[in-house]
């Protein structure tokens, strides 16, 4: 087992729904996997299940195991400690309504660290490995909601990466953006993938061409294809995958 | 879905369908000039070679514009640049058929019309088929046709091979015909040349099929690596 | 639209004319209102009205206002935290759909309309009597919580279901549990709403009057202890016009009433508009 997170037989339900049927699927460390699909094929209920966010959700019901480094995350575990190794970065940038440093202070304070000159240093660091240190270093103490869109996402992955994560959940995190912020969020990514597993959910197949390593399909709850970005792109093997990708449906 | 795009690939095909007839028709003529030295013919030729330049150039900017601005993937991507690529080998099969008539003129008007020419044709027919085939191929997205072109390429090959050795024999028994003799020989080359092209246009029939770049196995002009 | 626009069409023009109509009637009816008590009652605002000590010839009103100002803050104290916390129960941490919640918003949308004198007697007969409080600012203040309590929950409540999701998708995300979410990110940001509430249920203790004449009482001097009875502002108004003999002065009364109410006002937005902008 050397995947970073394995999916296996995962059923999802939402009460009487099914929204995921027998998934199974392998995510490698510092790749960058990218989730395509139809809506409602659930591949966003698939990525929030990764950090069980899906538990906030009223009759959600999973079935099956989902292993982080050969741990089961539906087991016996602390879910707050879990949301700590898996981060995740919202399709709406939705920093919090303090200033930019207490948003990225937030995620060490809850996890205990309490020195002002540690939380200094987090803050820095992680607005540094966002690529926005310097865009807002004067101004830490500035309300979040005045900057615009795409600086408030990049502060909401730097406020993700302050509790120093594993990996990074991002739900089509450059849908609300224009092509300038898109263009360097994507950069910011592709870098990130260095030190961190990134899984990114997105509607934009460039996107996924551009920076993904593996791509996934689903269609209706089940995963169709899952390849090497290249290959899936070029010459995919499923038709249905094949029916989506090129626009004639979906 | 994307019904502009389906139009405008269906334009695409139906324009390599059509440059694929010119070039037909061009070789068509080249042969026909050449087997009955036929002057008239041949100068038509060279001036057809304009048509299908233009196409090519027609089919060639379709091909950047559907990259620019449809971002295609899988099926549609191969198809494109499929295209792309083939229409300049076709291209240059036009060239060639120009090629051949412009030599064809340069034989003198009133020679005998000697055994030289025999060996030729069988080049001339074998080399029709291939880019006929290739053609169709495409056409008919049929890809067991288009390795049969690759493979066949070594027919053409060892034509031109029994040609070279029976001109050489020719010059042997008649110095006098030597200059045609020669021609002759460029000409044989030229079609060996347009058998090359139309192995590439199969290979890129293949690639818009299976997305494999090698279907034809190695494609190249380096008598040693094939074996020989 | 200019006039030509309008009168081609001719219903449009009725429509803003009556608009503007209904809209005249209220602001002239408001400033009548507000500008009749202002002259009947600036010309007594005497400084007798003023004085610490009451006596039947100043009816000072000084005492009331220090009743009113017990009152306000007396009930503040336990509706507020009651109220913001059943708030924050039935919107953070009650599952949907559990009868419960629908049970505790009847039973709190059935408390907010009752009427006033009702709860003057539950409070007379509970608080006064069976507690033996008698009448007192206690009895009063219990009262008082209890009638602004729905009202407090209530706005708390809209308040706390104004703040987007997305906030506490983001905090769960990052691995704060629900304590933390709750008391560091939705309340900060439903203060103002809170606020607005909280201003609400002053001006509604501030101006009750029948339930406090049955538990406060309507003493008018300085009290000397919770337990004491007092008036309030709006007692003291209600008394002095009933006696007829210093209607004058209750409409100074009343002049100080309205005076009370927008300074209240107005602070609270100052202070609501200030913790806008630290956050």
């Amino acid at each position: 087992m050397t995947a970073k997170i394995n999916i296996k037989n995962v059923n999802l339900f939402y009460t009487q729904f099914q929204a995921l049927k027998n998934v199974n699927l392998d995510i490698e460390k510092n790749e960058i996997t990218a989730f395509i699909g139809p809506s409602g094929c659930g591949k966003s209920t698939l990525l929030k299940s990764l950090n069980r966010m899906n538990d906030l959700i009223e009759g959600c019901r999973i079935e099956g195991e989902i292993l982080l480094d050969g741990q089961n995350i539906y087991g016996k575990i602390d879910v707050n400690a879990l949301r700590k190794r898996v981060g995740m970065v919202f399709q709406k940038p939705n920093p919090f309504p303090m200033s930019i440093y207490e948003n990225v202070a937030y995620g060490p304070k809850t996890h205990g660290i309490r020195s002002k000159v540690k939380l200094d240093e987090i803050v820095e660091t992680s607005l540094k490995n966002a690529a926005i240190w310097d865009e807002l270093k004067d101004r830490l103490k500035k309300n979040a909601l005045s900057l615009s869109g795409g600086q408030q996402q990049r502060l909401c992955v730097a406020r993700a990466l302050a509790v120093e994560p594993e990996v990074l959940l991002m739900d089509e995190p450059t849908s609300a953006l224009d092509p300038i912020s898109t263009a360097k969020i994507e950069d910011l990514v592709l870098e990130l993938k260095k030190k961190y597993t990134i899984v990114i959910v997105t509607h934009n197949m460039q996107q996924a061409t551009r920076i993904s390593d593996k791509t996934a399909f689903f269609l209706l709850g089940e995963m169709i294809e899952f390849n090497e970005t290249e290959t899936l792109f070029s010459i995919p093997k499923d038709k249905r995958t094949e029916d989506y990708i090129t626009g004639r449906f979906g | 879905m994307r019904a502009r795009f389906d139009i405008q690939l269906e334009k695409l095909n139906q324009g390599v369908t059509e440059m694929g007839a010119l070039v037909e028709e061009a070789l068509e003529h080249a042969i026909d000039a050449l087997v009955h030295e036929n002057r008239e013919v041949a100068e038509k030729n060279i001036e057809f070679d304009r048509e299908i330049d233009q196409k090519m150039k027609e089919i060639e900017t379709l091909c950047l514009k559907l990259l620019l601005s449809q971002q295609p993937v899988a099926r549609d991507l191969r198809l494109i640049s499929a295209v792309l690529k083939m229409v300049s080998d076709l291209e240059r099969i036009g060239d060639q058929c120009a090629d051949i008539s412009e030599i064809v003129l340069t034989f003198p008007a009133d020679s005998e019309k000697g055994l030289e020419l025999k060996y030729i044709s069988l080049m001339a027919d074998a080399t029709r088929k291939m880019v006929t085939e290739s053609v169709d191929a495409f056409v008919k997205k049929d890809l067991e046709l288009a390795k049969a072109v690759c493979e066949y390429d070594d027919v053409v090959d060892d034509l031109f091979d029994s040609v070279r050795r029976n001109l050489i024999t020719a010059i042997r028994e008649n110095m006098e015909k030597g200059e045609k003799i020669i021609d002759i020989l460029m000409i044989a080359k030229y079609f060996e040349r347009i058998g090359d092209h139309a192995v590439n246009v199969a290979k890129w029939v293949i690639f818009s099929i299976t997305g494999e770049r090698n279907g034809c196995g190695y494609i190249g002009h380096d008598e040693d690596m094939k074996g020989k | 639209m200019t006039l030509n626009m309008y009168l081609k069409y001719p219903f449009s023009l009725f429509l803003k004319v009556l608009v503007i109509l209904a809209t005249a009637v209220t602001c002239f009816t408001l400033l009548f209102l507000i500008g009749y008590i202002l002259l009947k009652g600036i010309p007594y605002l005497s400084l007798d009205l003023f004085s610490w000590t009451y006596n039947s010839e100043n009816v000072s009103f000084m005492p009331s206002i220090v009743n009113t100002i017990i009152m306000v803050i007396g009930a503040l104290l336990i509706s507020v935290p009651f109220g913001i916390f059943s708030a924050i129960y039935l919107v953070e941490y009650a599952k949907r759909g559990n009868k419960m919640v629908g049970v505790i918003r009847i039973t709190a949308e059935t408390l907010a309309g009752i009427p006033s004198i009702v709860y003057g007697l539950f409070g007379m007969l509970f608080f006064v009597t069976s507690l033996k409080m008698g009448y007192s600012l206690l009895a009063g203040i219990f009262t008082v919580a209890i009638m602004i309590l729905p009202l407090m929950m209530r706005t708390t409540e809209e308040a706390l279901k104004a703040v987007p999701d997305i906030f506490r998708e983001g905090s769960f995300g990052l691995g704060a549990g629900k304590l933390r979410t709750v008391f560091r990110i939705v309340l900060p940001t439903a203060i103002p709403g809170i606020l607005a509430g909280i201003i609400l249920s002053i001006g509604r203790i501030v101006g009750e009057t029948a339930a406090l004449i049955y538990t406060a009482g309507t003493v008018a001097e300085l009290p000397k202890n919770l337990l004491s009875s007092g008036r309030t502002l709006s007692v003291h108004m209600y008394a002095l016009s009933k006696e007829g003999l210093h209607t004058n002065q209750a409409y100074a009364t009343a002049v100080m009433l309205l005076g009370i109410v927008l300074l209240i006002n107005m602070l609270s937005t100052m202070m609501a508009k200030k913790i806008e902008k630290k956050s």
